[in-house]
């Protein structure tokens, strides 16, 4: 699991272009399912099984995209403004290195700070690729990078850049290998632009029409932004009850604790004041459907070294495996 | 496609008329009616099918000559920025609203139109020999101003009648100034480009309502058109001026006389890598003029388009033009004459592997 968290996280793919880790989770994948698809905006769309009688169509995603950089102008000193693609926070920015995807690598700085105990927002930090003027710049308006930074194994522990949300494409991909059959119709996305509003999910939960949706996602663990988190690391997957996009149906919320309960899966309830994740667009898509969302606690969310608990994550495998491999009545 | 492909389309005086049409016509959003019958007119010679949608947008369909060809859209909106009256003071005074992203520094002491009478009247605000010291250093609010009608226009106006800014339009050189080129200059270009549309695509061209409050004619032309690919045309704001610190302008947006902006992030849309490129290679191809808008805040009707139904390739292409969303804006002839042949040439180049890939 490790090794797949590391080959997942070292891929470079900022929102909207996802092709890279679309490419790495395919190969993952693709003994798994002859249905396989891509759809218009890049989702990675895997179905196992068919509907039965008693069964449902289900929609897992979790998002494939992560925070990334795009280019907004290359200065004649060869230093590189940039705008963000999802929430970059400019905190974690001065120091950190960017990989682009045309192999371009820099890294941040920004300008002269009027008041040293400020942070400089975006528009004040630029990117140094060792250009000498905007002659010899391996960069140009609209090329597009994400923070350059090795996977580091800690023991229990691991960090990464994008652990939100590959750590959840893993969670994915390992509860897939363990899916027996069962009665339903399991189509797991492996969605795009989650970062910039949840474009992908929202268009692949459109053409799939599930009946039930579960969102796969980080939370934030510790605090952040001033702002008190109750959800710890350690302590078990985070069944979502309320984010600031959704309320999770309560009929999916007492299945999973149950279901978490009846196999002895230790688990936290989640009422986050910040963010949202695809459940909130699997919702409110057609007719509407019943969604949720079971979360991964992470600490330092949208940084460079974002750290999960590897117990964490497999139990979080646990659950979602029990929960889709038996019948489900809301 | 050889490289010395001429511009087709040229911008002489039938489209600047045009133009002058439509910028010198009010349509605030919500209120685009007379927008919408000047265009209606404009392609009923050769539309195959034209229809007004539940939310007022203008749905005209040029059918391809091929079976099977490739539905393509295209938008623009026609909706302006704009007021509403909201009560009168007595005396032809009357406050109001503002409909859209208008700017409030910007409203006072310019000549509007109200209501479908296009009663004249000017937005008024305590001249300078009465303001206090505070309050020449401060933005006038829109409460302490009043769209005056004059006693002409005592109890003419009533609640909910629409204002547009009352500016004409005028040609200067490689020049225009109007109003509202936001996004008349995308209405012309699509009615331009319905002439000449290729025979190879059924061309799917939008002119939608209520752009400048969200997107909201987009959205449901778009689910009726599905189309395999869209391109929103629009007008961008240019803000290349030379910094007064002499130091180098780094967030100008676009470039006035830079060609057509293609857009390739903004807040509500990652454009289609796919048709980033072909636009470019187009663009290369036929020598015609480009840029891409700088990445960063701002929308356009693809922020609706390319989440409609199971998702829509998409991409924007603006016009550039400085002052947006003020009384006068100005563009220029030569950047619109490049739009409009980049746009043309894409169409007639267009083939369904440009999107059998998959998206970057
Ligand atoms: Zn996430
Ligand atoms: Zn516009």
């Amino acid at each position: 699991m490790k090794t797949l968290l590391k080959k997942l996280t070292e891929t470079a793919s900022p929102s909207g272009y996802e092709s890279a880790i679309r490419e790495v989770i395919r190969a993952e994948i693709s003994s798994l399912s002859t249905n396989i698809k891509v759809d218009a905006l890049g989702n990675l769309i895997v179905t196992m099984g068919k509907k039965t009688d008693n069964g449902l169509r289900v929609m897992i995603a979790a998002h494939m995209d992560e925070i990334g950089v795009i280019v907004s102008y290359v200065e004649k000193t060869g230093l590189v403004r940039f705008s963000n693609l999802g929430t970059i926070l400019p905190q974690y920015l001065a120091g950190s290195r960017v990989v682009f995807l045309n192999g371009a690598r820099g890294v941040i700085n920004h300008d002269l700070p009027d008041d040293l105990h400020k942070i400089m927002p975006l528009n004040k930090h630029f990117i140094d690729v060792g250009a000498t003027s905007d002659k010899d710049c391996l960069l140009k308006i609209g090329d597009v990078g994400v923070i350059d930074r090795s996977f580091v194994d800690l023991g229990k522990r691991v960090s990464a850049k994008s652990m939100d949300d590959r750590v959840a494409c893993a969670v994915m991909i390992e509860t897939m290998k363990k899916i027996k059959n069962n009665p339903h119709e399991l189509v797991f996305v492996f969605s795009t632009q989650e970062e910039v509003q949840c474009k992908g999910a929202t268009t692949a939960a459109y053409e799939i029409e599930p009946d039930l949706g579960i969102a796969l996602d980080v939370t934030p663990s510790l605090d952040i932004l001033g702002i008190k988190m109750q959800v710890d690391l350690g302590k078990g997957p985070a069944i979502k009850v309320r984010d600031m996009g959704m309320l999770s149906d309560p009929r999916v919320v007492s299945w999973m604790e149950s279901t978490a309960k009846k196999n002895k899966i230790a688990y936290q309830l989640e009422v986050l004041d910040v963010g949202t994740t695809d459940a909130k667009v699997m919702q409110i898509s057609k007719a509407g459907l019943p969604s949720g969302a079971l979360s991964i606690p992470c600490r330092y969310v949208h940084s460079p070294s974002e750290v999960v608990d590897m117990d964490d994550v497999q139990a979080t495998v646990n659950l979602l495996s029990a929960l889709l491999n038996n019948p489900i009545s809301l | 496609m050889s490289p010395q492909t001429k511009q087709v389309l040229r911008v002489g005086k039938a489209q600047l008329d045009l133009l002058e049409e439509l910028t010198n016509a009010n349509g605030v959003s919500g209120n685009e009616i007379e927008i919408r019958e000047i265009i209606r007119k404009k392609v009923a010679p050769f539309a195959d099918e034209i229809k007004v949608d539940g939310m007022g947008n203008l749905l005209v369909i040029k059918h391809a000559k091929k079976p099977n060809a490739i539905k393509v859209m295209l938008d623009a909106h026609m909706d302006e920025v704009g007021f509403m009256i909201v009560e009168e003071d007595g005396d032809g005074l009357y406050e109001f609203e503002h409909v859209g992203g208008g700017d409030e520094r910007q409203f006072v002491s310019k000549p509007v139109s109200v209501g479908s009478q296009k009663l004249p009247g000017v937005i008024g605000s305590k001249p300078i020999h009465l303001a206090s010291e505070d309050e020449m250093n401060a933005v006038i609010s829109q409460q302490g101003m009043r769209i005056d009608l004059g006693p002409a226009g005592k109890g003419k106006a009533k609640r909910g009648d629409y204002a547009a800014y009352a500016t004409k339009f005028i040609r200067s050189g490689d020049a225009i100034f109007a109003k509202a080129l936001d996004n008349r200059l995308g209405c012309a270009t699509l009615i331009e480009l319905l002439k000449t549309a290729p025979e190879h695509i059924e061309l799917l061209a939008a002119f939608t309502v209520q752009e400048e409050i969200g997107l909201r004619g987009a959205k449901v032309a778009a689910y009726d058109f599905y189309p395999q690919m869209a391109i929103a045309v629009d007008s961008t704001p240019a803000f290349d001026f030379e910094r007064p610190d002499g130091n180098e302008n780094t967030e100008y947006n676009c470039k006035l006389g830079g060609g057509p902006a293609i857009y390739i992030a903004d807040r509500g849309t990652l454009s289609d890598p796919r048709l980033i490129r072909f636009l470019t290679q187009v663009a290369e191809e036929n020598k015609i003029n480009y840029q891409y808008r700088q990445p960063g805040g701002g929308g356009t009707d693809a922020g609706a388009l390319h989440l409609t139904r199971g998702g829509i390739p998409s991409v924007s292409v603006s016009v550039p033009g400085r002052y947006a969303h003020t009384a006068v804006m100005l563009a220029r002839i030569s950047d619109w004459q490049d739009t409009l042949n980049l746009l043309q040439q894409a169409l007639a180049a267009w083939t369904p592997e440009i999107l059998s890939g998959d998206r970057a």
